[in-house]
């Protein structure tokens, strides 16, 4: 098991339609997903619970990817994953961010 | 398009069974409730350490509600979800609701937090007994991937009525567990056909441990729970002797039996071996009033 913190700055405050939403099951390559809406200074935090260690240099680029197309501001990010690909993540936090801010899941 | 009750997840479920947007959760995956064991083991936790409880509406009525999540951990019942779905059910004995929903989908007690577990699985036994006893009837709903196993098979024998898809399974040791310990030759896990007929909801309704087998689709599960709403159950101690006096009769009635088709046969069931093929609905024609 492995804890990853990222941070970014530089988002644009958002109007959820709820509080907090969940995408995905902490399942054998899923994962699950809560985003929150925080005071966190404008910050977007991410932290990462992973049975799978050393991959941070991966995790990295999937979240810049996912901070590109989704610049949030003030939200909490919290992932338990158990070795999801790069591309269900990518999907996973979409889906996430999509039930956070009003659309489908 | 019909939505499968199997592929669904437990909140899906939980969304597609309940009126809509009618669902309250309690402790919610933001309240963080999580297994204290799964961490201490290294080993990946859950935020609502795998069951969703509340309360909702169903058909209007209010009731509670909970949904165990096959994805994770199998739905096994560690501490805390244990916790939480006797919490809900001693909740039901304050607010009283309608009925108590459980939809379940466990391989019975987590492994890893394995004492913990049996004590948590006994206590929702007890508090399923207590709503049962407050004249609140506990609804099953079985249909998920990983069926309804171990301490949860027999929690869901405790409640007033299953709901059971053919998918759906139910049962105390799981097909891997008997040929572990009994051998291949005793049961095949492997044989699909074999596992679904022994421990599948057609022939749980056939014994009569499920109360209706309904399609795999979540409004055929909706469906089927609003007419449960209408049992009113008998608890009285004659109807409880009958029932052990009919479960001891099934040895003497089924003993000579090898496989699930015989004892379709013997209950009067033509052409049993179609039995399998069959939609829900033809099923529930062919065996009308076939059931031990």
């Amino acid at each position: 098991m492995e804890t990853l913190k990222f941070e970014y700055r530089g988002g644009r405050p958002c109007n959820p339609a709820q509080a907090s939403a969940l995408a995905g099951v902490v399942g054998s390559g899923n994962l699950e997903i809560l985003v929150e809406q925080e005071p966190l200074n404008g910050a977007c935090a991410v932290e990462v619970v992973t049975a799978a260690v050393g991959f941070g240099a991966i995790w990295q680029a999937v979240l810049d990817d996912f901070f590109a197309r989704h610049p949030l501001a003030d939200v909490r990010i919290s992932i338990n994953d158990v070795g999801a690909t790069p591309a269900v993540v990518s999907l996973r936090l979409d889906q996430a961010v999509n039930a956070f801010l009003g659309g489908t899941a | 398009m019909t939505q499968s009750y199997y592929e669904a997840s437990a909140r899906e479920r939980l969304a597609a069974v309940l009126d809509p947007s009618s669902f309250q959760e309690i402790l919610p995956p933001s309240a963080r409730v999580m297994s204290p064991h799964l961490r201490q083991l290294d080993t990946p936790a859950a935020f609502d350490d795998g069951i969703i409880v509340g309360e909702g509406r169903l058909d209007g009525q209010p009731v509670l509600a909970a949904a165990q999540e096959g994805g994770f951990m199998g739905g096994a019942v560690g501490e805390v979800h244990g916790a939480k779905l006797v919490g809900l059910l001693e909740r039901a004995l304050d607010t009283r609701p309608t009925a108590v929903l459980l939809l379940v989908e466990s391989g019975g007690v987590r492994l890893h937090e394995a004492n913990a577990g049996l004590i948590a699985v006994s206590e929702v036994m007890r508090a399923v007994l207590a709503v049962r006893g407050a004249g609140i009837p506990v609804i099953v709903l079985d249909g998920g991937q990983f069926g309804c196993f171990g301490g949860m098979g027999i929690v869901a024998r405790l409640c007033d009525t299953v709901i059971i898809s053919e998918e759906g399974r139910l049962g105390l040791s799981g097909p891997e567990v008997i040929e572990t310990t009994c051998g291949v030759e005793e049961f095949d896990s492997r044989d699909r056909a074999l596992v679904w007929r022994t421990v599948g909801g057609k022939h749980r309704t056939l014994l009569g441990e499920a109360g209706e087998l309904v399609a795999d689709a979540t409004a055929a599960f909706r469906a089927a729970a609003i007419r449960a709403l209408a049992l009113t159950p008998d608890l009285s101690l004659e109807a409880l002797e009958r029932e052990h006096a009919a479960l001891g009769q099934r040895i003497e009635r089924f003993g000579e039996c090898h496989d699930a088709v015989d004892i379709w046969r013997a209950l009067g069931v033509e052409d049993p071996e179609r039995l399998p093929l069959l939609e829900a609905a033809d099923f529930n024609t062919v065996t009308a009033g076939k059931r031990a």
